[in-house]
């Protein structure tokens, strides 16, 4: 089973965010940057379904910048066997691009199985998956938290609103994890050590200039600083009347 | 001037409440843009709920039906409604931020070689360009966009998008399109409990965190929740959702997901930042929490600092009265 993984660096969700003095973009002094958490979910069920294979590859790549090595060094050390990184200097706004860069780069090396997250915790773009599936012409089921594959057939589930969707669709293809996939693993130390020696090819990537211009990157305007409106059940009456006659949502 | 497609979406041949959001925000668009609103539907037949669409502001309600368009047929309805678009010649094209929208409107932009803005919060249009707002770094910030060329792919936030009543004497239009269904095949849906409703399109939300100690206790939010009368959902914490106290699908946060109710009701929840993520831009926000000093009240338009098993009851009774 020979499996892609495309993996992000993103900022920390525990992150403070400062906007940069261009107004646009997220000032990165002393942002700590991790593997998007969604993309911890493809990369270990990569790996369980090459272990479950028996034989096979796991590849990451990542588009980012010279820093994004360090993401990758943390996918070898989960397991995967090499990685790959599309190096470019800023990444923009519009997903379609990443989702080009991604697939010229997965396009001539025949996968079984292109795994993503469902977003990245940074932009919420929520899309280059289905976009990468779209330009390799490969079935493509988002946002799965089961899978089940036998002999080339698979079945995924998807939550949709008040259900889950069971799908079936052919390998290969294309698919993005949800949390509830499964439990990603934590490097152990002798991956992280075995993780410096795996090969990691660095090549320079140009995306193209895409057609989302940002405008503004702002703080959200500050929720009022609520009011307490009392304490213990005493308060709830008090509640309703302001729920009713100052929020007006009852 | 240019005109705009509104996706719709349908479960079981009837219209999703979803629909008439979507309708709405391309209403807006396209007073913005001088154009007519076009609403987009496929289905197996005949859809419940086309002809309420003049309503809401559609011109024209299009119906796109194949035998294989009964579920959700991921290729299928790309390629459809890719060529509509193209054929078209609209300049912009609007779906639900909804599980299928979020599939689906990927999907038909990268088959138009056009960007995409997903789960958008707000919307202009500016010199002739539409621009957009999207939170990013979970909701910690708001990134605004302005799309280059047409058409202009979007998918709307749930709830943000209030439906707006303004008729128009909109007219009906059926076809049948070939083609199959594509290979990706949704089998079944395994429904959740029949009337539920989904946290993320809930006009109410009612959550509960690791203060609800165990699961059955979650039943006095589930009183409360009934006391609205089937315009309330429950929602969960991560934490509670990791203690296998509630299924994933009630997670509201970064993990989980982003809701956007009217009222939102936290309950015995700190209001961690990933929590946060996936509700403050909920409208109204009230906060029941024993400590006076958590996160949530911060976030809280309302506050009660109490113990929550005292202070729910006390309000699911409070909201029965009001209905009298
Ligand atoms: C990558 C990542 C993603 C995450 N994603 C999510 C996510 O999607 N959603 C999410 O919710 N979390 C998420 N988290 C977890 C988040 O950081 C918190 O751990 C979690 O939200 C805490 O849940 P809680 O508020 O229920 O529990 P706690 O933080 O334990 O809070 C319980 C609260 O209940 C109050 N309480 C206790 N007893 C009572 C009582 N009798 N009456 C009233 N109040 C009472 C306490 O004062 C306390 O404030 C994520 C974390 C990470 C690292
Ligand atoms: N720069 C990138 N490099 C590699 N993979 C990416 C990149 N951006 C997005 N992805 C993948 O696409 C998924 C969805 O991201 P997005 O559509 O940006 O929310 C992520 O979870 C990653 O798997």
């Amino acid at each position: 089973m020979k499996i892609a993984v495309c993996i992000k660096r993103v900022p920390d969700s525990e992150t403070r965010v400062k906007i940069a003095a261009d107004g646009k973009s997220l000032d990165e002094a002393g942002v700590k940057f991790i593997l998007n958490p969604y993309d911890e979910f493809a990369v270990e069920e990569a790996l369980r379904q090459k272990e479950k294979a028996g034989a096979g590859e796991v590849v990451v790549i990542a588009l980012g910048p010279p820093a994004a090595q360090e993401t990758i060094r943390t996918a070898l050390a989960m397991g995967a066997d090499r990685g790959v990184l599309l190096q470019t200097q800023g990444l923009h706004a519009d997903g379609l691009e990443t989702a080009r860069a991604l697939a010229a780069e997965l396009k001539d090396n025949e996968f079984d199985l292109i795994l993503l997250g469902k977003m990245a915790i940074d932009d919420y773009n929520h899309q280059v998956g289905p976009m990468v599936a779209e330009l390799l012409d490969l079935p493509c089921v988002t946002t799965v938290a089961h899978l089940e594959i036998a002999a080339g057939k698979a079945t995924a589930e998807r939550e949709i609103e008040g259900g889950v969707e069971v799908v079936e669709f052919s390998l290969p293809a294309v698919l993005t994890t949800d949390k509830g996939l499964n439990e990603p693993r934590y490097p152990a130390l002798k991956g992280i050590m075995a993780a410096k020696k795996k090969p990691l090819e660095v090549k320079p990537t140009t995306p193209g200039p895409g057609a989302l211009a940002i405008v503004s990157l702002t703080l959200p305007p500050e929720r009022q600083a609520g009011k307490i409106v009392g304490e213990g059940s005493a308060a709830v009456a008090e509640l309703v009347r302001l729920l009713r006659e100052e929020a007006k949502v009852l | 001037m240019s005109n705009v497609l509104a996706v719709l979406e349908q479960r079981d041949g009837a219209l999703r409440k979803v629909s008439h959001e979507v309708v709405t925000g391309a209403r807006r668009l396209a007073d913005a843009l001088s154009g007519n609103v076009d609403a987009l539907i496929l289905a197996a037949g005949p859809a419940r709920g086309a002809d309420q669409l003049g309503r809401f502001g559609a011109d024209k309600v299009i119906t796109l039906t194949n035998a294989a368009f009964g579920m959700y047929a991921p290729e299928g309805y790309a390629g459809a409604i890719a060529a509509r678009v193209t054929g078209g010649g609209y300049g912009a094209v609007v779906f639900a931020a909804s599980a299928t929208g979020k599939d689906l409107a990927p999907r038909v932009a990268a088959r138009l070689g056009r960007p995409l803005a997903q789960d958008i919060t707000d919307l202009a249009v500016d010199g002739g360009a539409v621009t957009l707002t999207r939170p990013v770094y979970a909701g910690k910030a708001l990134l605004r966009l302005r799309v280059v060329g047409t058409p202009a792919v979007i998918s709307l936030r749930p709830n943000v998008f209030t439906p707006v009543e303004r008729p128009k004497a909109g007219t009906q239009e059926s076809a049948a399109v070939a083609g199959p269904a594509g290979r990706v095949v949704v089998k079944e849906i395994k429904a959740a409990e029949a009337g539920m409703l989904d946290v993320a399109e809930a006009p109410i939300v009612v959550s509960g965190g690791r203060g609800l100690k165990e699961p059955a206790n979650f039943r006095v939010l589930e009183e409360l929740a009934a006391a609205f009368a089937g315009r309330a959902a429950v929602g969960a914490s991560r934490a509670v959702v990791d203690a296998g106290w509630r299924p994933h699908a009630d997670q509201v946060g970064q993990t989980g997901k982003t809701v956007s109710p009217t009222l939102y009701v936290a309950v015995g929840i700190s209001g961690a930042i990933q929590h946060l993520a996936g509700m403050r831009t909920s409208k109204v926000i009230v906060a029941i929490n024993k400590d006076k000093d958590a996160p949530i009240f911060k976030v809280a338009d309302y506050g009660i600092v109490g113990d929550l098993f005292e202070v729910v009851p006390k309000l699911t009774e409070e909201i029965k009265k009001l209905r009298g």
